[in-house]
């Protein structure tokens, strides 16, 4: 029987540990959808709902471009805002355009859970074992670990390389290497090697550089194509950026008790997704003396949207300014850049006051 | 704190007419009533306040959204609470809209520097809080005890089942008419809203149509079904309604689905029914705008398309 060949849609570098996972428990080969471009949106807006959140687009587009690469199975995470009735209608729409495939749709399932997960593998790998699919997560899960923390070293340092570019082509290189990784051993020998290298790239960070806190919507946080590479515009003018959203930090390291107490003096409900992240995340950036705070979202997503107003508030009582970008698969990059460099400028002269 | 007449000793409870209200008002004006409160409702919607509503909201918030905003605000200063339920799940992969989870603290920081006191209930069974916990604790914050609370809630969901069955027996009359008959799928807060979804009714109305509407349904068999025509659907008020579909699509002669821009779980259950369904269907987005023009056209068209149907049908059986 031929192998499938199965695909996810892009989600910053995260395909890299799915890859990784996915061929570990499955008999399967893995296809990497072609890079996000202007195309892969264009197509994915064109067959989807009008007013859907804007990751639903670039899913979309991904997925009917890895069907066009050959790929014959597809993944879809599910979630817990709308995210989780993504695959079915992703699933419904792809059929209706003609495509033959396998769609493995986490939507009736959790994917956070190991046993769910077992469940919903075991009926496209009948010879998986516990085992098996223990090691492959253990292994997945570490790279991801691997991966934010490195990207968060990345982000508050990548502005003050001594030469340009040398910390994102280590990163690169890295990630290359992970997809080879099927054991435990040899990601901790490839990460030892590259964290030497990368701690040895000469930083020349002045002593209270500019600091933005990077906050908001899952997708468009993590995904640079999605958020028009805000991140690096930011690194390019010597500003630490931080963001915790990450997979590590809202999945594996989550805690909904703590979490909760940490936003009480805000919020007294958990408002869904990654809401209270956003708001524990801001009131952490404005203790913290950052010069400003960037949130991102697409168009249209509720529970962001509904951390907005919490957020007006933490930026009048700790005087922190927020930039609100709201983006749909229609936005114009120079409108982004001329709204970024007035807030740069602002935070830039507030910084100068304040000396 | 809001102060009132000497010698009226009634607690009063605002309720804002909007978003759950409609789902919700009789177990809320009974529960309320019973404990010996005055309820104190919001005025029916007018463009005032939208568009009070569309100031304190999120410019993108949804349509209903703003609408709520607006009552809430109207509510302000003329009771001595007012009523805000936060609801997350009912159970396992029955859940709601976010934004319900999230009203209470939008709210709240909305009207951070406004005085005035929120009465809430959290329903978030995954979680371990159930409706009745919630009446008990809000009926103990209105200084009753727990027996006297846990009556009062019992008697007001029975109040409220009996007002729904009595609602769904009434509808069955309406399906045996024999003009043309309408299936409305839109959530309450749209439907019964005076200035969303009223308009659109009485323009179906005036076309002699008559009006069924999609939440009056047995709402535990319509999930059942709704889980048959999408299994990963979860929202339970959507699900609802797209049960309803299933139960009367071939007791109607169209269907009418109306949503408020830019609502979530719309957005995906919409574009699901459009593929799914086989039936005449018109979508109708709502939103701030007020000229009704452009989608009376498109009713009007669609009702129609309908009539000519219905005759075609009607000499091929004469033949």
């Amino acid at each position: 029987m031929k192998k499938a060949k199965i695909s996810f849609p892009h989600m910053g570098n995260y395909c890299i540990p799915i890859e990784v996972v996915l061929s570990m428990i499955l008999d399967c080969e893995y296809l990497t959808p072609p890079p996000i471009t202007k195309k892969t949106l264009e197509i994915g807006s064109k067959y989807s709902p009008d007013f859907v959140c804007a990751p639903f687009k670039y899913n979309l587009g991904c997925y009917i471009e890895a069907l066009e690469n050959g790929a014959d199975t597809l993944l879809q995470t599910g979630g817990v805002c709308r995210l989780s009735y993504y695959g079915e209608i992703h699933e419904q729409i792809l059929r209706d355009l003609g495509y033959d495939f396998t769609f493995i749709n986490f939507g009736d399932s959790e994917i956070t859970k190991p046993t769910k997960i077992y469940e919903k593998m075991k009926q496209y790998n009948p010879n998986l074992t516990i085992k098996h699919l223990a090691k492959a997560l253990m292994i997945g899960m570490r790279m991801i670990d691997i991966m934010d923390k490195t990207e968060d070293y990345i982000r508050e340092n990548v502005g003050f390389e001594e030469e340009e570019g040398t910390l994102d082509s280590l990163y690169e290189a890295m990630l290359k290497e992970f997809r080879t990784v099927r054991s435990y051993k040899s990601l901790k020998k490839i990460n030892k090697r590259y964290q030497k290298m990368m701690k040895k790239v000469k930083i020349n960070k002045p002593k209270n550089p500019i600091k933005v806190g990077f906050i908001g919507e899952y997708y468009t946080a993590l995904d640079p194509f999605s958020n028009h590479f805000i991140e690096k515009w930011l690194a390019k003018r010597g500003i630490v950026v931080t963001r915790k959203l990450n997979i590590s930090n809202t999945i594996f390291f989550r805690n909904v008790k703590r979490l909760n107490k940490k936003v009480k003096s805000y919020m007294k409900y958990d408002i869904g997704a990654t809401g209270m992240d956003t708001i524990k995340e801001a009131e952490w950036l404005a203790k913290h003396n950052y010069d400003g705070i960037i949130h991102v979202k697409s168009f249209g997503c509720t529970p962001e949207m509904d951390a907005m107003p919490i957020l007006e508030r933490i930026s009048e009582d700790y005087h922190i300014p927020i930039l609100y970008f709201s983006f749909d698969s229609q936005t114009s990059e120079i409108g982004i850049e001329t709204r970024l460099e007035a807030f740069y400028d602002m935070i830039e002269m507030r910084k100068e006051k304040n000396k | 704190m809001v102060k009132y007449n000497v010698g009226d000793s009634m607690t009063k409870i605002g309720i804002p007419k909007a978003l759950l209200y409609y789902r919700y008002h009789t177990l809320w004006e009974t529960f309320f009533t019973k404990l010996g409160c005055e309820i104190v409702e919001s005025e029916e919607t007018t463009k005032e306040i939208l568009s009070r509503g569309t100031n304190f909201a999120i410019d993108e918030a949804c349509l209903s959204y703003k609408i709520y905003l607006g009552h809430l605000e109207s509510l302000i200063g003329k009771c001595d609470y007012i009523l805000i339920p936060r609801i997350a799940t009912f159970c396992d992969r029955e859940i709601v809209c976010t934004r319900f989870q999230a009203v209470y603290d939008v709210v709240k920081n909305t009207f951070r520097d406004r005085d005035f006191k929120i009465l809430d209930y959290n329903v978030d069974v995954c979680e371990g809080f159930s409706e009745q916990d919630g009446f008990i604790k809000m009926g103990q914050e209105l200084g009753k005890s727990k027996k006297e609370s846990l009556e009062a809630y019992i008697y007001a969901k029975g109040a409220m089942d009996a007002e729904h069955k009595k609602q769904i027996k009434l509808q069955k009359e309406e399906l045996k008419k024999d003009n043309i008959k309408i299936l409305l799928i839109s959530h309450p807060y749209n439907t019964y809203d005076n200035y969303v979804g009223k308009p659109v009714v009485d323009f179906l109305k005036s076309m002699d149509c008559t009006i069924i509407y999609g939440d009056k349904v047995d709402r535990e068999k319509a999930r059942k079904k709704a889980h048959k025509l999408s299994p990963t659907l979860q929202w339970t008020y959507n699900k609802e309604l797209v049960g309803a579909i299933e139960m009367y699509k071939d007791q109607v002669d169209g269907i009418v689905i109306m949503s408020s821009f830019p609502c979530g779980p719309d957005s995906l259950v919409n574009e699901m029914l459009v593929r799914r369904i086989k039936k005449a269907m018109v979508t109708l987005i709502l939103d701030v705008q007020d000229g009704t023009a452009g989608r009376e056209t498109r009713l009007e068209s669609f009702i129609d398309i309908i009539k000519l149907k219905k005759e075609e049908e009607h000499e091929k059986s004469k033949n």
